[in-house]
């Protein structure tokens, strides 16, 4: 009864939650269905924006490469990251190692970029979107090794002794054992990098190359500021949103039925 | 930090003169770096046709941005830039610009000759114009109850206005307004005029709405502001919204920005990069700016093609060149540069 | 392969990356906080404590100590919002909860920017929030927008999730017979959280309000866009010396200052996590 009563509080924090974050996502859904070009009234109901979007290759190119800068600078860093994790939290505590990680995530975005395109210049390297990528897993490793590293705490690392005992090697260990236990944080810390670098605008725009080849979606909506932000913005957004969306149903299903399978 | 690109350059040159390449005719490629939508879509595109000159194209939101960009890789990667007048000024003193070979661009000539003599570059030795204007007030005229005219109608607005004005927060703007409304130069360095305009703002603050650099005339269109400090372009966006919204240059005056096309000195295609700007010189170019971006440039054959019901649309975009010039230049402030931001960072952070 | 090289080689692949891409690149411009601005920009390369000496003003000061006010409370009413929020995912059948975090975190793939846009026209004062208020007889529009509240809800929006996030990282490891077994040992629901729950999650809880803190006061867009600009954060202050003065040396001090103070205070609080629920209760 009890118990009933407070998951039932719970779950309506979690749903004002929910509407608290989808709120404002609402409201640029239905801008991107405004026939206004400003958010100012509701002119009627028009796909507009997303035929103008259909024929804008430059905006579609910028989507493709951040979700390549995206992908690659998640998956480095969530690699690199959760090791440096590991054995970080392995050894005894070390202020110099806690200095280290809460680095990238303290000095200011703008800091960063400059210095990075300094660095860059002085060593005569080509900026692209492997600059990019290289920038972005500075600071997501950071965050990746923060997030796996609560994970750890109160870690038994009597287990992983006991399969090392048992003869498996240390990456069958890693595998079988660690990563099972700390999986929940690894996937926590690789939303939140990959979020971090979805949106990431200053650091991209000083460390990328000229040209759409080297431009991200961030970077193109910026640079729109002056001209002003059309709707067609919007619509890019809707259908992110909503392929996402998609996907997470679509992943739902396929592991609904693997576990009534 | 300016030897190491310009060594990169003359190493880059020999290797591809020991290998025989071709000469640099052959497989041109320029970078333009300019504000996102600031020029006709098929520019470069057409530019290619015509000369055969491949074009990349970077976009910046800001003038800072590109700085940023400049002086952190040494003017590395970027043949043509587009900037306003004051930071053209400060990259031409620290030596990033080449000079511009009036023999070159031809087109030059299509330019009104007040454009030709602007105070910062005289004779366009190292920037050459793409669009000029003002600074003043953008308003409702059917919701304030007196036309403004002057810039303590934005400082010290009516009581009907408190809380419906919104300013420019960028430095040299910001602070324009408060020296222009005590009838200062918008360049001054002593640091007693600059005392006073920032006491006049930090006075202005508690009447104000919020400072706005992008979206000012949106709120302008849903009627959240009455009064804005704009630039005369975005202010026809919001005309072009709502005929009731009109511009006015306060009669103290305004300043007057010109944005400028440079070619970078470490470009080693100097060449097309004049070229490049002798093409967007054609008046065709410019009309298609003024009738689009609503911006005024100083091509006088674009603006005499102008249609007449664009000017009668948007009024400012008649103003001629003569009254133009009696406003004076945003200049680059060298040291003085400290005291401004300063000034602004005390404005921006009272409470 | 004895246990210190194993440690080292595991470390070695993230402190080389952060060695190369942040320490050198880093430390190579902060140096220029100990030189002088050009005069039209650029660097002179004489030595100088002058930056320092001028970040040390009551000016910045207060733009610190304002700032850091700030982004605490969003810090707070994020942790306070994400808490029950990480709890509630935790709490949901196991097969959901990889679901219900990418959820969380979905919005946050469209963009920073027009996801502000949005929040204008739920907040302004003709926006829909206030139309609605209007439409339900209140005669006054609410200042919703261009001030202090603004810039805490912007803030709390756009990193809300991050505190979910780590704390549903610790929360979820927590083992649920640990809590049945207080429960069996006659404990109150509200005391078994206060006295076993929250020590286990502190961990969580605190890498969430450092992501949150940190992310916060170096945020530079929410304060122009949904504070009007009327308040100046920490973010925005370095932002414009290096971009809008192009005074590269001061923007360094100010930075480095800036970076020392953050330092300390995290430290102080690593140390205090540990301390406190670093120890596994007996």
């Amino acid at each position: 009864m009890r118990r009933g009563r407070s998951a039932g509080l719970l779950n309506l924090h979690l749903g004002l939650v929910f509407l608290f974050l989808y709120g404002p996502i609402l409201v640029l859904v239905a801008l991107s269905f405004n026939r206004a070009g400003l958010p100012t009234a509701w002119t009627g109901f028009s796909f507009r924006w997303y035929e103008a979007l259909a024929r804008n290759a430059s905006i579609h190119h910028a989507v493709g490469n951040t979700i390549i800068v995206a992908f690659a600078s998640t998956l480095i860093a969530t690699a690199i990251g959760t090791l440096l994790a590991i054995g970080v939290e392995r050894g005894r505590g070390s202020p110099a190692l806690d200095a280290i990680l809460f680095a990238p995530m303290i000095i200011p975005d703008i800091v960063l970029a400059i210095a990075l395109l300094s660095f860059f210049s002085m060593l005569k390297m080509t900026l692209g979107l492997h600059s990019i990528v290289l920038a972005h897993v500075v600071f997501n490793i950071a965050f990746v090794a923060a997030v796996v590293r609560t994970r750890l705490k109160h870690f038994d690392w009597s287990v992983v002794e006991a399969s090392a005992d048992l003869g498996a090697s240390a990456f069958t260990t890693f595998r079988l054992v660690t990563l099972p236990i700390i999986f929940p944080g690894v996937l926590a810390a690789a939303l939140l990098a990959f979020t971090l670098s979805v949106d990431e605008f200053i650091i991209a725009y000083f460390t990328s190359g000229a040209g759409p080849a080297s431009t991200t979606f961030p970077m193109r909506i910026y640079s729109m500021i002056r001209f002003g932000v059309t709707p067609e913005i919007n619509a890019v957004a809707t259908i992110v949103m909503g392929v996402s969306f998609s996907l997470v149903l679509v992943a739902q299903r396929l592991l609904g039925a693997r576990d009534r399978a | 930090m300016r030897s190491i690109p310009n060594l990169i350059a003359s190493t880059a040159l020999g290797a591809a003169l020991a290998l025989g390449m071709a000469g640099p005719a052959a497989a041109q490629k320029i970078v333009i770096s300019n504000w996102d939508a600031y020029m006709p879509p098929d520019l470069l595109e057409n530019f290619t046709k015509e000369t055969g000159i491949q074009t990349e194209l970077a976009v910046h939101a800001t003038n800072e941005e590109i700085m940023g960009k400049l002086t952190a890789s040494g003017g590395q990667g970027f043949d043509v830039v587009f900037v306003t007048a004051p930071f053209a000024e400060a990259l031409h003193k620290q030596g990033f610009l080449a000079e511009i070979d009036e023999a070159k661009i031809p087109n030059l000539k299509n330019l009104y000759e007040e454009a030709r003599k602007l105070d910062y570059d005289p004779g366009n030795t190292y920037s050459v114009p793409y669009s000029w204007g003002t600074t003043g007030l953008c308003y409702r005229s059917d919701l304030v109850k007196t036309e403004p005219n002057s810039w303590m109608d934005l400082l010290k607005p009516s009581d009907d206005l408190k809380g419906k004005v919104t300013m420019l927060a960028t430095d040299r703007w910001l602070l324009g307004a408060g020296l222009l409304a005590l009838g200062k130069s918008v360049n001054s360095t002593s640091q007693a005029d600059i005392d006073a305009a920032k006491a006049l703002l930090i006075e202005a603050k508690t009447n104000l709405l919020a400072y706005d650099d992008t979206t000012f005339y949106s709120k302008l269109v849903s009627g959240e502001a009455h009064l804005v400090h704009a630039w005369d372009g975005w202010c026809n966006y919001g005309i072009a919204e709502n005929p009731a919204i009109k511009y006015v240059v306060p009669k103290e005056g305004s300043d007057l920005f010109v944005d400028t096309m440079v070619v970078l000195a470490s470009s080693q295609n100097q060449e097309a990069a004049h070229k490049f700007i002798d093409y967007v010189l054609r008046p065709e170019v410019g009309q298609w700016v003024a009738s689009n971006i609503l911006y005024k440039v100083p091509n006088r054959a674009a603006m005499e093609s102008l249609d007449a019901a664009v000017l009668q649309q948007f009024p400012n975009l008649a103003m001629k060149p003569a009254d133009l010039l009696k406003f004076e230049e945003l200049r680059d402030l060298g040291a003085a540069q400290k005291i401004y931001t300063r000034a602004v960072t005390e404005i921006t952070s009272a409470q | 392969m004895t246990p210190t090289i194993r440690r080292a080689a595991l470390m070695a692949p993230g402190l080389g990356w952060l060695a190369l891409f942040l320490l050198v690149p880093c430390l190579l411009v902060l140096g220029l906080s100990f030189f002088e601005r050009g005069v039209y920009g650029g660097i002179d390369y004489i030595f100088t404590f002058e930056n320092y000496r001028r970040a040390v003003d009551p000016l910045y000061r207060s733009i610190l100590l304002n700032s850091a006010w700030i982004a605490f409370l969003a810090t707070l009413v994020s942790a306070l919002i994400g808490y029950p929020a990480a709890y509630a995912i935790v709490k949901a059948p196991e097969r959901w909860q990889s679901a219900l975090l990418v959820l969380i975190m979905l919005p946050f793939w469209s963009n920073y920017l027009i996801r502000t846009y949005a929040w204008i026209v739920l907040l302004n004062r003709e926006g829909l929030i206030n139309r609605a208020l209007a439409g339900l007889g209140a005669t006054e529009p609410l200042p919703l927008l261009y001030n202090d509240f603004a810039i805490v809800l912007g803030l709390v929006y756009g990193y809300l999730p991050f505190m979910v996030l780590a704390i549903y990282a610790s929360l979820s490891r927590l083992d649920p017979a640990l809590l049945e077994q207080s429960a069996d040992l006659g404990a109150s629901p509200v005391s078994t959280f206060l006295r076993i729950t929250l020590p286990l999650t502190l961990p969580g809880v605190a890498a969430g309000s450092v992501f949150v803190f940190v992310l916060s006061i170096g945020n530079f867009i929410t304060p122009d866009l949904l504070g009007g600009g009327r308040r100046v954060m920490v973010g925005n202050l370095i932002y414009k010396q290096f971009l809008a003065a192009r005074d590269w040396p001061f923007g360094s001090a100010l930075a480095f200052l800036l970076i020392a103070i953050m330092m300390l205070l995290l430290l102080t609080q690593a140390l205090l996590v540990r301390r406190s629920g670093g120890e596994r209760p007996a």
